[in-house]
């Protein structure tokens, strides 16, 4: 006997002071459906379900199950109703098994309050079987990959009887391999009467699982699309506008190798490898995309290149110098361009005006620098062209940084970068947590940047942009190379790749169940 | 597909097990510090130059009984030079094996440090007493008097404990402790009644606990500044009206009756074991059964599981619904009448009346205390009792006359407080929310 539920949200508002994060949203989520809600980062869809959750409550509008209305004052009440949640950053206690986390919050206990964990271990049994989890309910969570967190936190919401599981951003953080093991999941709980909101920004998947899409851009609903609308009309829907998402894109020209990297290693403070003896090479006019899943490296690479790692061996070399042991500034001044992965806490300075931070790396330079003063005109002065240049949406240069939105806040940090000579661009990230709109132009301006003849090197974890971007792609897993394979490989051979599984291994012939890893590569070219 | 990938990742998922895995193993596995192995053998060297050859061939005697026993064991004597000697050889084969488990890639063991504690603590008592003018003591007398001492340490880090867990660093502890002591020296003396004052120092702890989490919860005021400032707070506050009120009348505000010992029939006649477990006071009893009561509560129950929770993940325990702020709120209160109590000590307990600063700074040592035992009720229990007995070590064998300068035996529980701290027994990890306020959202 299976309890179905339909779901209901009529008119939610909710507004975080004089911000409107959701306006009047109406939702019906069906029994038994993969509802997926669409909308680009930023467009209110966590806010919703948050709302929908108990975490916060709306400003005005109600939530209806079965027909009658509820008020949640808290996630327990939401879940005391049927409804579990899949955060995007994971809500388990890192140092506790995976027992103790289901358990928590409706811990079964003998007399007194003490804990009995081993009914919680049987109901895990029985989930983890029923789906083919294959979670050991004594594993220490930290201990366990994200993948395996994630069913962790599915087991947590079907242990409470979850009849609607909200599962925000849920790909974000896995592999593609691990997105189409999620994806199984989801239609496997469908058909065992789980209905499911499924946030998401990435179409390919939106597309893949959904019964009934609902897109969502600022805050409002702005229709309902069906699964086999094609991923032109989605992103246009998501966008506000038509986007083209594939990147007109000459093939590379490459001259000579100017950029090297000769077995580096990186030494984290805990005497871990996390960079381990990487060797590779870029030339004037090309594009190396790093691809991997967040964490394996690539940060610390990065900032090692830059200088700001202090235990590095090897060599990096730059038109034949060696960068390595120099300061931040020697690098920049070598010409290195680099957009961090976090540009609110490395590429920004939010409380300094977007003229400031469009010259914090040349503020002791002619013309910004007279003497020990600075010359405010000539700063200003930069910034109306830069911004002008970037397409920056602002009223005036002198606003504070922090005050943009992701994408010009991304705009301002690339026209930095850009706005001078370079002999290396790196990129970190160069898109994440920006509008498709903007993802457009910031790739046309790598692109263009690498028609100038500078060696770029792009860091990315959306497979779809490095397949885009790259004229050949790098792979790093736990930080080793596993690999450089020219542009155009397919999505499911980078996606081994992205765990560990190097090229010439997985051609030979593999176990059983491996051979059927050619599929959806076709639409390669969405990069949303 | 999918499974096969799968299997693939959950065969190397994380450092520790990836040693199986030749090339993961390279990656990833953590090194072993060489910082054990090579402290180790530096203060075994150093135990068997002082302790061992330099040591006076005098021999040094440790009574293990006291008079009241049912039963008298005779007295271990040890020559100080071939005991030190004999010591400081097993203490180096100790560093000799750790750096053995190095060479293959192995970390120390747990047990292997704390036996290398035991031996040089051992070897070091040896040496003193060896060297004494008159070469005897008590080891009975010693290991109670540091249970005695380490009472209100004891109580202060259990304090710790429960603050810490559920995500409130408790700096007040040393102000918990004094205005435990201050309220059951008045309040008993008030009402002629101990247990009263008992009670009243934990509801004091738990007001000043109140204040700490009122600012540092509600207010998100910075829990360290709240922590000092209340402890300043406090040792003002008591001070003033320790010298206006206490000292105008001290018959009726500073003489407390004291809590007598109790003597639990037969068991309190047990050698060595008996003073410490069955011959304590009310407070002493109530030490162990808060240890205890503490260390079931966090790891079986579901309070205990709720307030770690709240303690590692705050925004995890709250998306299952538990109130975070409230479950802090409690458990930070609790804490405080935990500490309250343990300040009684000094009134009802130790010395029958209150004075400026009676807790001098064992509150702060508590905290390092908690540290040092990680967390932990129990270990937390271990290292108050270290404490408490370099602190008594230090008074007895100023008494019985060493070479060394008293005032260097007298900053013995210092030095061992930071050399605990620093790190001697591993690295320790606390609660990955301390110190953080809960904001929701």
């Amino acid at each position: 006997m299976v309890r179905v539920l339909k779901l209901e949200l009529r008119g939610i508002t909710k507004r975080f002071g004089t911000l409107l994060a959701n306006d009047h949203i109406d939702v019906v989520v069906e029994p038994g459906q993969i509802h997926c809600l669409l909308g680009e980062n930023g467009a209110g869809k966590s806010t919703l379900m948050n709302v929908l959750y108990g975490l916060y409550e709306p400003s005005e509008g109600e939530i209806l199950i079965d027909g009658t209305p509820v008020s949640f004052r808290g996630p327990g009440d939401a879940m005391e109703a049927g409804i579990g949640m899949v955060h995007q950053h994971f809500m388990l206690v890192p140092v506790f098994t995976v027992a103790e986390n289901v358990a928590l919050g409706a811990e079964p206990t003998k007399a007194a309050g003490f804990l009995n964990l081993d009914e919680t271990r049987r109901r895990i049994k029985e989930i983890s079987d029923q789906y083919g989890f294959d979670v050991d309910p004594d594993a220490l969570v930290e201990d366990l990959p994200v993948g395996v967190q994630q069913r962790v936190e599915i087991i947590k919401a079907l242990v409470r009887n979850a009849k609607v599981l909200i599962l925000d951003e849920p790909t974000a953080v896995l592999t593609p391999q691990e997105t189409d093991e999620l994806l199984d999941i989801m239609r496997q709980l469908k058909s065992g009467g789980t209905s499911i909101v499924f946030i998401s920004h990435k179409l390919r998947e939106v597309k893949a699982v959904s019964d009934t899409i609902t897109v969502i851009r600022r805050g409002k609903v702005v229709g309902t699309a069906d699964p086999a609308a094609s991923t032109t009309e989605l992103a246009s829907m998501m966008v506000g506008r038509a986007v083209s998402l594939t990147l007109d894109k000459a093939p590379a020209q490459p001259k000579e190798k100017t950029f090297e990297v000769r077995d580096l290693t990186v030494i984290a403070p805990n005497g871990q490898h996390v960079v381990d003896g990487l060797s590779f090479d870029i030339s004037r006019g090309e594009i190396l995309a790093v691809a991997g899943v967040q964490g394996n490296g690539q940060t610390e690479l990065t900032e090692a290149i830059l200088g700001l790692q202090d235990r590095v061996h090897g060599s990096i070399l730059l038109d034949g110098k060696e960068l390595l042991g120099r300061s931040v500034k020697e690098v920049l001044n070598a010409g290195v361009g680099f957009v961090p992965e976090d540009r609110s806490v490395d590429g920004l300075i939010g409380t300094f005006s977007i003229a400031e931070n469009l010259i914090l790396d040349r503020y002791d330079q002619a013309p910004f620098a007279k003497g020990i003063g600075m010359s405010p005109a000539k700063v200003l002065e930069n910034a109306k062209s830069r911004i002008e240049e970037f397409d920056v949406r602002t009223p005036s240069g002198a606003l504070a940084a922090g005050t943009l939105s992701g994408g010009n806040q991304q705009k301002v940090v690339m026209a930095r970068e850009l706005s001078r000579p370079l002999r290396l661009f790196i990129a970190s990230q160069p898109t994440r947590g920006v509008d498709v709109g903007s993802i457009e132009f910031l790739h046309k301006r790598i692109v263009a940047e690498r028609d100038q003849g500078t060696p770029v090197m792009i860091i990315s974890t959306e497979l779809d942009e490095v397949m885009e971007l790259a004229d050949r792609i790098a792979v790093l897993y736990k930080g080793k190379l596993v690999g450089i394979v020219p542009a155009g490989t397919g999505r499911d051979v980078l996606g081994l790749m992205m765990a560990g599984i190097a090229p010439e291994e997985h051609t030979h012939p593999a176990p059983a169940g491996t051979a059927t890893a050619a599929t959806s590569d076709a639409e390669g070219g969405d990069h949303v | 597909m999918s499974t096969t990938v799968s299997s693939s990742r959950s065969g190397n998922p994380q450092p520790e097990s990836a040693g199986k895995d030749a090339s993961a193993a390279t990656v990833s596995a953590k090194p072993v510090s060489w910082k054990t192995p090579v402290l180790l053998t530096a203060f075994g060297l150093i135990a068997l130059v002082f302790f061992g050859l330099l040591a006076p061939s005098q021999t040094a005697s440790f009574g293990i009984s006291t008079g009241s026993d049912f039963f008298q064991l005779p007295a271990l004597e040890v020559n100080a030079f071939a005991g030190g000697l004999v010591l400081s050889i097993l203490m180096l084969g100790l560093a000799a094996y750790a750096v053995y488990l190095k060479t293959r890639d192995k970390a120390a063991p747990g047990w292997l440090t704390v036996a290398f504690i035991v031996l040089f603590v051992a070897a070091f008592l040896i040496w003193v007493v060896g060297g004494a003018r008159t070469p005897s003591i008590s080891l009975a007398g010693l290991i109670a008097g540091s249970v005695t001492l380490a009472v209100p340490l004891v109580f202060g880090s259990l304090s710790g404990v429960l603050c810490e867990r559920v995500g409130v660093v408790n700096i007040a502890i040393e102000g918990q402790l004094l205005g435990g002591a201050f309220t059951a020296a008045i309040v008993a003396s008030i009402t002629q009644n101990p247990f009263i004052g008992l009670l009243a120092a934990a509801v004091a702890g738990a007001a000043v606990s109140m204040v700490l989490a009122l600012f540092s919860i509600k207010y998100l005021v910075n829990q360290i500044i709240v922590g000092v400032v209340l402890n300043v707070l406090v040792s003002g506050v008591t001070g003033f009206l320790f010298s206006t009120v206490m000292q105008a009348n001290k018959a009726q505000f500073n003489s407390p009756p004291g809590l007598d010992i109790i003597e639990i029939p037969v068991l309190s006649g047990i050698p060595v074991i008996g003073p410490i477990l069955f011959r304590q006071s009310l407070v002493g009893y109530l030490m162990y059964i808060a240890v205890l009561v503490v260390w079931v509560g966090l790891f079986k129950t579901r309070w205990g599981l709720r307030v770690r929770a709240v303690g590692e993940h705050p925004q995890a325990a709250d998306t299952l619904g538990i109130n975070v702020n409230a479950t802090r709120f409690w458990n930070v209160t609790l804490g405080g009448a935990v500490a309250g109590i343990g300040g009684s000590f000094f009134t009802l307990v130790a010395i029958d009346s209150f004075t400026k600063e009676i807790s001098g700074g064992r509150g702060f040592i508590a905290l390092a205390a908690l540290i040092f035992g990680r967390w932990n009720p129990i270990g937390a229990f271990f290292a108050a009792l270290l404490f408490g007995f370099a602190d008594n070590l230090q008074s007895i064998v100023t008494i019985i006359g060493t070479p060394v300068p008293s005032q260097f035996m007298a900053m013995l529980p210092y030095l061992v407080t930071v050399l605990a701290v620093a790190g001697l027994v591993g690295k320790s990890r606390g609660p990955a929310a301390s110190g953080i306020p809960y904001v929701k959202g």
